[in-house]
């Protein structure tokens, strides 16, 4: 059958892709260059059986997700630069109570109001570290409208299995170019719904260990009454200081992630078999970088591309090898050396690094790849 | 017969984190006479909060309980409310919680008329800090941050809440404990935005620093100063001024968010 076609933003991907994977709840505010994504939602979800409200600011938006995903919804909400700050506190609430869901952030300039209407990569960092404490991060960083539109389907995927907040990373750039798009039917793509308690509600403890790394999220109003806290807390879901209690809790929360890296992480490849200059790029640079590849390639050049799609966890172990193989890596980024630190921390001297940053609003071109190559191989 | 508390707090989890004297706990009573009289089904009711010594309130009581981040329990429960709006919602918590740092959230929680049960416990003072002022402490009081007598002028919840348009405004003290549960009780029957402020005592960190050497000092004060709304109409402005007035402040119907919003609904689908 004839898959149906769109031509789509990228934001507008992101939320016909937040709808297919099931979500119904977004909590918004306004702000460029995200507001699209709240504004399909606004018109989407009343008809699919589904909530939408306007919040009064980005830190209510993001509370108002986490109270929706606690009655058992699939929530988004979506946001750039200064509204990414405000939620900063409680993406760190849904961190430590494990609350399942995904935020959208469509990187413009900074800090501050910055560049509205200018494309960034310089939330890279952020979307890693910006609330405080020790917690795990899942961030993907897809490229084109396609991926945008899968990306966000496996952002919620990620965020009901690891019972955590999920980052989608975009940019002015890919948020608002439009691309020819295939609408997957229903069945195309994988859809993963929340587990729900193996147990009766008198046995069901919120933070069980003894279900794996993982505890089932009971939903609020299915007859398991619980407790939920931004404290550090116990299995049973109540505060405590207890030293054990509360160091078998933080770590558990880690593992999460770092136990199921491979599950999570997901790269792409180009050129990168017999390739003596690797590019590590994501995003929208990704693009101008594959371009920097194809060119350099008929010029006889051994360049490849090396992308990660789920930029955190960071693919340490692929970086690794690669900096085995490879002379020199070049890692281009609209920010002025964010990932390069990343790199550097993995690659521990192994190779030579060249970051090429670039914060004027204007993007990455292939031919600027080109030239740092020229120039430093 | 008196009344079974055991019925809806968790076992185990007292002895509560409240001083000796602190008024919190008789808000708590309160508040689970009021939810016994409304015959609310504990699987089907969430109790939400921020934090603050009155935020600790939801720890203690066997519903499905969120104890949120400071200030952000009304755009939490605002949430739980529109996605599952069958489920009753309450939010307890301090003044601070609830005008100072999250009294965006609130004002506007207040202008939707959605449909939950606000019980803010105003003590007038950031008691869990240690003490310092909060947007309810009287001008010229002492709190930890102001040591030469506070030059803040106050906010009245109550009328706060009136004016950003909340349909159910009720006021009370913790001296009267046999008001509270009937003020919260008609708050949970009343369909919207319904905000019981209870002022009540934080002796270790508000009382100490001011005139109030004992609880009873304070208690005294609230039952000498508190005027019943009937006869606070019969009063002069002059003659409230050092007065409390109590009971219901504000009643009136208008479209609660959650009906409104099914109405979006059937609109998006009727295209
Ligand atoms: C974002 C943030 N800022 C500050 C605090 C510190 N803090 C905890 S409780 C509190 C004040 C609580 O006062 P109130 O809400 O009146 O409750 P009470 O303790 O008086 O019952 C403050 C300032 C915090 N936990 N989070
Ligand atoms: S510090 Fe004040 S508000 Fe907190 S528990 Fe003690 S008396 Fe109550
Ligand atoms: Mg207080």
């Amino acid at each position: 059958m004839a898959k149906k076609i769109a031509l789509l933003q990228g934001n507008e991907a992101c939320a016909y892709g937040a709808l297919y994977a099931g979500c119904r709840f977004f909590g918004g505010y306004p702000i460029t260059p995200s507001t699209e994504v709240a504004e399909v939602m606004a018109k989407e979800l009343p008809k699919n059986g589904g909530k939408f409200i306007q919040m009064e600011d980005e830190i209510a938006a993001i509370a108002s997700v986490l109270g929706a995903s606690l009655t058992g919804a699939k929530a988004l909400t979506a946001s750039s630069g200064p509204g990414i700050s405000l939620k900063q506190e409680l993406i760190g609430y849904a961190c430590i109570a494990e609350i399942p869901c995904v935020i959208v952030n469509v990187m413009r300039g900074g800090p501050s109001t910055g560049m509205p209407t200018g494309p960034s990569q310089s939330d890279i960092m952020q979307a890693r570290w910006g609330t405080h404490g020790d917690h795990a991060a899942i961030a993907v960083a897809p490229a084109s409208c396609q991926e945008i539109f899968s990306e966000t389907v496996r952002a919620f995927n990620l965020a009901e299995t690891y019972r955590m907040p999920v980052q989608v990373l975009l940019d002015e750039i890919n948020g608002h170019m439009r691309e020819r798009i295939e609408l997957p039917e229903p069945g195309d793509l994988e859809i993963i719904d929340r587990q729900t308690p193996p147990v009766s509600p008198d046995q069901y403890l919120p933070y069980d260990p003894s279900f794996g790394d993982i505890p089932p999220l009971a939903a609020f109003g299915s007859g398991y009454r619980f407790h939920v806290t931004g404290l550090n807390k116990a299995a049973d879901g109540f505060p405590t200081t207890k030293a054990k209690l509360v160091d078998a809790e933080e770590r558990r929360q880690l593992r999460k992630v770092e136990a199921n890296r491979e599950l999570i992480e997901k790269n792409e490849e180009h050129m990168i078999e017999d390739a003596e200059i690797v590019i590590v790029a994501i995003g929208t640079i990704s693009r101008s970088a594959r371009n920097a590849v194809n060119q350099l390639r008929e010029q006889g050049m051994k360049v490849g591309l090396f992308r990660p799609i789920t930029l955190w966890p960071f693919p340490e172990r692929r970086i690794a090898e690669l900096a085995g193989q490879a002379k020199a890596m070049i890692i281009p980024e609209m920010n002025l050396g964010q990932m390069i630190l990343e790199v550097e921390r993995i690659v521990k001297g192994a190779c030579d690094l060249h970051g090429i940053g670039r914060v004027d609003g204007e993007p990455i071109t292939p031919s600027q790849i080109m030239e740092k190559i020229k120039e430093v191989c | 017969m008196s009344f079974d508390y055991d019925k809806y707090l968790r076992p185990g989890k007292l002895p509560h984190i409240w001083c000796p004297g602190c008024g919190h706990g008789i808000i708590l009573k309160g508040l689970l006479r009021a939810i016994d009289a409304c015959e609310l089904n504990k699987d089907n009711t969430a109790i939400v909060s921020g934090i603050g010594c009155a935020s600790r309130l939801p720890g203690y009581v066997d519903f499905n309980t969120l104890h949120t981040a400071h200030g952000r329990a009304a755009a939490f429960a605002t949430g739980i409310k529109m996605a599952k709006p069958e489920m009753n919602v309450l939010v307890v918590g301090g003044d601070g919680d609830g005008v100072a740092i999250g009294g965006n959230h609130f004002i506007h929680a207040c202008r939707r008329n959605i449909d939950m049960t606000y019980v803010i416990c105003n003590n007038f003072i950031y008691g869990m800090t240690g003490g310092q002022f909060s947007p309810c402490t009287p001008t010229g009081d002492r709190a930890s941050t102001t040591p030469y007598g506070n030059p803040d002028p106050v906010f009245d919840i109550s009328q706060l809440a009136i004016g950003a348009g909340a349909t159910f405004v009720a006021r009370s003290t913790s001296f009267h404990a046999a008001q509270i549960d009937k003020l919260i009780a008609e708050g949970i029957r009343h369909k919207g935005m319904a905000v019981i402020e209870i002022l009540d005592d934080c002796p270790t960190t508000y009382g100490r620093r001011n005139k109030f050497r004992s609880v009873v000092d304070m208690m005294k004060r609230f039952k000498e100063q508190a005027v019943p709304v009937a006869k606070a109409e019969k009063m002069s402005k002059e003659e409230l001024d050092s007065k409390i007035v109590t009971g219901i402040l504000h009643r009136e119907e208008r479209p609660e968010y959650c009906e409104q919003y099914a109405q979006v609904v059937k609109t998006a689908r009727s295209l």
